[in-house]
């Protein structure tokens, strides 16, 4: 997967966030590369959410920049950071749906937003996601409330990946769901990567799901980041990361994903 | 992936029809595109073949490869062979996930049936809204016997949260409703002045400010405050307290929720109301003073005497006796409501809103009926 000179989608340099008195992130510096999957780890409470919030444009940074495909999202104009948005999906813990529309609606809202397409072409590219998402042609006219936990995260994944996003976000896709569907969303996300040639950018507290599909990770520890692959990143001497993938849980998941 | 780019040049040899793409076949570029594939028709009767050739393809989306599987469908549907050849490897991975995806079936929603749906909801409702009334009639006797335990047992009556209702729904509520009371005096008053001072018979303005104040305007108003502001404080504090499984919680752990929640809050607006009301009526007749003396320059001492004319025993006292039945009724619906609330957050909100209409509503409902009684008996 790896190309000679990696082309960089998003760049991260020297971030700071903090609310009120709270220190986030203190000179944060990350590079993603175009058609890796890039897993960010860390304590509860170290960031991780905050640092897709700050790469999505939800939360202001304190100092530093953040340039997503080129272009400085601290620096664009109103109009054209909503452009740039266009090329990244995002998806929300439990898939943020919105509650009023069904699943094909949901989907089709990025669309009707951004695009000139034809109210028939529309539904039929929702039509499209849905099912390349996993989910049973059914599950279109069903509103979210009527989903499971699972499905509703592949719901929120077809809304993600409506605009046929470079980039896709990840926040904790895997939390809340049983093994053999985490298991499954995990494959989902490589296919997809694979098939439409994403960059993803995942933020996640599983550790079979970095084992099985990440290709760099990142650790969010003590204000700072530090990134590396599964196998460099064992050999860190600090001892949360250490404690993190040497555990009982890292062991075990690094024995059957490597 | 401009407009005035080609995306689609055809050539045609016998028998074939020739396609190549080129450019972008992306989402930026879906409404030409699509204008362009339609255009596409076989050259003559002869044609029997279409080849794709995508050598030339820049750049693929799943928009794009949508729109190549509906080309070759429709193509297929004319009695055309379709092949596309020289697929680039990084596009032959979307184009197999697009097409299999498309493969889904379609399902459309279900036709309305406009006069059926109708008959359908009304049958729905009414029997939800008798089922309803069951349980709440169902709750009511569970509240008034679990009640009737605590006060038979005041050991099990917990005092705290007795008097941290009591604080929260009666004392925090004094100077909006002390705001809001003198304010209705003042514009009854006003009212009131203005049309009795035609037939010069300003005095009666105190019977009408007395007699209304004291028997309807001073309650009504109490209810509605502490309906909008402790009956939906009740329905989202429990109502958060079910979404957290925190009432199931107590369950296992054998605390009675009833018990525990809902009692000390009923009994603190029972005994809270009576004396918010009291204190509304009389802000309400100071505001009704206040205006007296400003407009028709009646003193305090001319409305205090005049006052105690109309007004008997019965008429200073029937709020009294309807305030703990509003608070009753106010505590009963907004603790009901909470404890309806379903998993999500969503249903906090309604139900919070669902709350005060009820609350509202019961209140208004009772006041006439107490009205009609109170005359019957002639108090």
């Amino acid at each position: 997967m790896t190309t000679p000179t990696p082309d960089t989608v998003m760049r991260i340099r020297g971030l700071v966030t903090r609310f009120g008195g709270h220190l986030v992130h203190d000179g944060v510096d990350l590079d993603v590369y175009r058609g890796e999957v890039l897993g960010v780890v860390g304590a509860s409470g170290s960031g991780k959410s905050v640092l897709l919030k700050a790469v999505v444009g939800l939360v202001h940074p304190s100092a530093g920049r953040i340039e997503v495909l080129g272009h400085d999202i601290g620096a664009l104009s109103e109009a054209r950071r909503i452009a740039l948005q266009a090329r990244y999906g995002v998806l929300f813990q439990d898939g943020a749906l919105f509650s009023s529309l069904t699943v094909g609606q949901n989907v089709a809202v990025p669309l009707v937003e951004h695009t000139d397409l034809s109210p028939a072409m529309i539904e039929e590219v929702a039509r499209v996601k849905i099912a390349m998402v996993g989910l049973p042609a059914d599950a279109a006219l069903k509103y979210p409330s009527q989903l499971s936990g699972g499905m509703r995260k592949r719901a929120g994944l077809a809304r993600a990946l409506a605009l046929d996003p470079e980039i896709l976000l990840l926040d904790e896709p895997t939390a809340g769901l049983d093994p053999i569907g985490a298991a499954a969303f995990d494959q989902l996300i490589g296919s997809l990567k694979h098939g439409l040639g994403l960059t993803v950018f995942m933020v996640t507290h599983d550790i079979d799901s970095l084992a099985a599909i990440c290709d760099r990770i990142a650790v969010l520890n003590g204000r700072k980041l530090l990134v590396g692959t599964l196998t460099s990143l064992q050999q860190q001497p600090d001892r949360w990361i250490r404690d993190y993938f040497g555990g009982p849980r890292g062991r075990a998941a690094l024995r059957t994903g490597a | 992936m401009t407009a005035d780019q080609d995306w689609l040049t055809s050539v045609s040899d016998s028998g074939t029809l020739v396609l190549a793409a080129s450019g972008g076949w992306t989402l930026a570029a879906a409404t030409p595109l699509t204008a362009m594939l339609n255009g596409v028709q076989p050259k003559s009767d002869r044609t029997t073949r279409v080849r794709l050739d995508l050598s030339r393809l820049d750049a693929l989306d799943t928009v794009g490869a949508l729109l190549m599987r509906q080309f070759r469908d429709r193509m297929t549907a004319e009695g055309l062979a379709v092949m596309i050849v020289n697929v680039r490897p990084e596009h032959i991975a979307l184009i197999e996930a697009v097409w299999r995806a498309a493969d889904s079936e379609r399902v459309v929603p279900p036709k309305r049936r406009p006069i059926m749906d109708a008959i359908e909801n009304a049958g729905r409702g009414s029997l939800r809204a008798l089922s309803d009334s069951v349980e709440l009639i169902s709750y009511f006797g569970l509240v008034i016997t679990t009640m009737v335990r605590v006060l038979i047992h005041p050991k099990r009556l917990r005092f705290t949260a007795l008097i941290y209702h009591m604080d929260h729904t009666g004392l925090r509520c004094l100077p909006i409703l002390g705001l809001l009371s003198f304010l209705i005096g003042v514009v009854l008053a006003y009212q009131g002045a203005e049309q009795l001072r035609r037939l010069a018979a300003e005095i009666y303005v105190v019977n009408l400010l007395a007699l209304s104040i004291l028997r309807e305007i001073g309650i009504l108003i109490t209810a509605i405050i502490v309906a909008g502001r402790s009956g939906s404080a009740f329905t989202a504090q429990i109502g958060t307290m079910k979404v957290n499984q925190e009432i199931d919680a107590m369950r296992t752990i054998g605390l009675d929720p009833i018990e525990m929640l809902v009692v000390p809050r009923i009994l603190a607006l029972m005994l809270v109301m009576p004396l918010l009301t009291f204190f509304a009526n009389m802000i309400a007749l100071l505001g009704g003073a206040t205006m007296s003396y400003i407009l028709l320059d009646i003193n305090f001492y001319q409305f205090v005497n005049q006052m105690r004319i109309p007004i008997d025993f019965w008429d200073a006292t029937v709020a009294m006796i309807k305030a703990p039945v509003f608070a009753l009724v106010i505590g009963m619906v907004g603790c009901y409501e909470g404890l309806l609330v379903s998993g999500s957050a969503e249903s906090v909100g309604l139900r919070t809103t669902k709350s005060v209409v009820e609350s509202i509503f019961l209140v208004i409902v009772l006041n006439a009926f107490f009205s009609v009684v109170f005359q019957i008996i002639h108090i």
